[in-house]
């Protein structure tokens, strides 16, 4: 199994801990993650600006991926919708796919050929390893743990673009990835709420008060972590938590996980390798709980 | 009070013509949209339902030149319970997209042009991020700002270069 790795913009200079932990899982669970260095932006932040550009963009990289015979994998969920976005918009046969292949051919002087299929890891994960598999490497017990899984928008919406795979209203996936580790998913309220991220520069005490509305829904529900699957939220949730609890006159300390550094922990690869040193809000109260005497214990 | 003597009635069909804009008319103006929005739901500001009814009014310059379209978060919760298929977030997106060809960009999303122009993405990647990469055993990025600029080039996007004293946000 292999695909192009995407890492986006935000993954490989603020969000590492995401990006070592994606990498080593795959590698434990046999998915080849393969580097295309010409990779650029999505074309997401553009978007508003001038859609045309930002599906030019997007086409760039699905060229890239194509050239190399590669489906790609994603890490950031707003990127995987706007490659999804361009490569639905590029295989139908209307007016403006014709116009954005001209545009293509313009300022790149290439085709795309409709070939490549863009997937988030953990729809990867759910899809191509399936929980069966994934339950067959499970080691270590997290059942100690009480998760708040967080989707996001952009790996289930618009849901006419990811062909209905999954209810946006009701989604699954992401909850049993995490029951399989052994861990218990919460639910809580408002869980299909949006991190505000789409909106931190334009209004940022709006988008705050969105990320702490979540935060005060998990606490009441007595979450141990938030497990996320986009590197946007966590600059939401975990970046910005410090922010939020002075802002507010509150305290969250509510760890933040990436779902591979929780599915790496149940794999029994051991934390560091996992770059769970490098989460911002502390693990330490969580992984004590995990590994009561200190020592890393596997079944 | 709106006067009809400055309501521009091509407003609507002008929308509708952009990508994203197409099912503007379908509107029936239930507030589902609205009821459902969670920036609306921390502040009046922002309101589809208000504004796409302005945008059917032909209220033109006000909606272009207003602070509120760029407040959808593009969470597609009323995309996905809107029961005319408005699509709303492509909606305003596609409203923005003309706002912004009207000389109306805010100086966030401008910033955002000059980073890409200059990196390929939307955040530098200099010898100290590779440094730091490298440490914890990631391969080096590199950027590749020729591809993207010829993109932003044949777009026009390029134009709207250049406003350095705008602190960045993110």
């Amino acid at each position: 199994m292999r695909y192009a790795l995407y890492l986006g913009c935000t993954i490989p200079g603020r969000v590492l801990n995401y990006e070592i932990s994606a990498r080593r899982v795959a590698e434990g669970l046999g998915i080849e993650l393969v580097d295309i260095g010409d990779f650029a932006c999505c074309g997401f932040p553009v978007k508003a600006v001038n859609r045309h550009a930002a599906l030019l963009m997007a086409a760039r990289n699905l060229i890239l991926a194509e050239e190399n015979g590669l489906n790609i994998c994603t890490l950031c969920s707003a990127c995987t919708g706007m490659l999804t976005e361009a490569n639905r918009e590029l295989r139908e046969n209307t007016d403006l796919a014709l116009r954005l292949n001209q545009g293509i051919m313009e300022s790149t002087g290439r085709r795309y050929h409709g070939r490549v299929e863009v997937k988030h890891f953990a729809r990867v994960l759910y899809e191509d390893i399936g929980l069966g598999r994934i339950k067959e490497r499970i080691v270590v017990d997290l059942s100690e743990l009480n998760l708040a899984p967080h989707y996001g928008c952009h790996y289930l919406k618009p849901s006419d673009m990811y062909h209905h795979i999954e209810d946006p209203e009701n989604p699954e996936s992401l909850d049993q990835l995490i029951e399989v580790t052994g861990a218990h998913s919460i639910h809580y309220e408002g869980e299909n709420q949006c991190c505000g991220g789409g909106i931190l520069a334009m209004d940022e005490e709006t988008a705050l008060a969105m990320t702490k509305g979540k935060l005060d829904h998990i606490k009441a529900a007595h979450g141990d972590a938030m497990v996320l699957i986009c590197p946007f939220c966590d600059i939401m949730y975990e970046f910005n938590q410090r922010r939020i609890e002075r802002a507010f006159t509150t305290e969250f300390k509510l760890p933040v996980l990436f779902y591979p550094q929780i599915l790496g922990l149940a794999m029994g690869i051991p934390p560091e390798e996992l770059g769970l040193h490098l989460n911002r809000v502390k693990t330490r109260h969580l992984m004590e709980r995990v590994f009561p005497s200190e020592e890393r214990s596997s079944k | 009070m709106i006067k009809s003597n400055q309501l521009d009635p091509d407003f609507k069909s002008e929308i509708s013509k952009e990508p994203g804009g197409e099912h503007l008319k379908r509107c029936f103006s239930c507030g589902t949209c609205t009821a459902g929005c969670p920036v609306r739901d921390i502040t009046e500001k922002y309101n589809p339902r208000k504004i796409i009814r302005m945008a059917i009014l032909g209220l033109r310059d006000e909606v272009l030149s207003s602070d509120f379209i760029w407040l959808c978060s593009s969470c597609y919760s009323c995309y996905e319970r809107c029961p005319q298929d408005v699509r709303i977030p492509e909606l305003m997106n596609a409203i923005k997209n003309i706002a912004v060809r009207e000389g109306y960009l805010p100086g966030a999303y401008r910033t955002q042009v000059d980073l890409l122009w200059d990196h390929g993405r939307l955040l530098e990647i200099s010898d100290f991020e590779n440094e730091e990469r490298q440490r914890h055993g990631l391969p080096p990025i590199y950027e590749k700002v020729e591809g993207v600029r010829r993109i932003l080039k044949v777009t026009g996007v390029d134009k709207l270069r250049g406003s350095r004293e705008n602190s960045r946000e993110e």
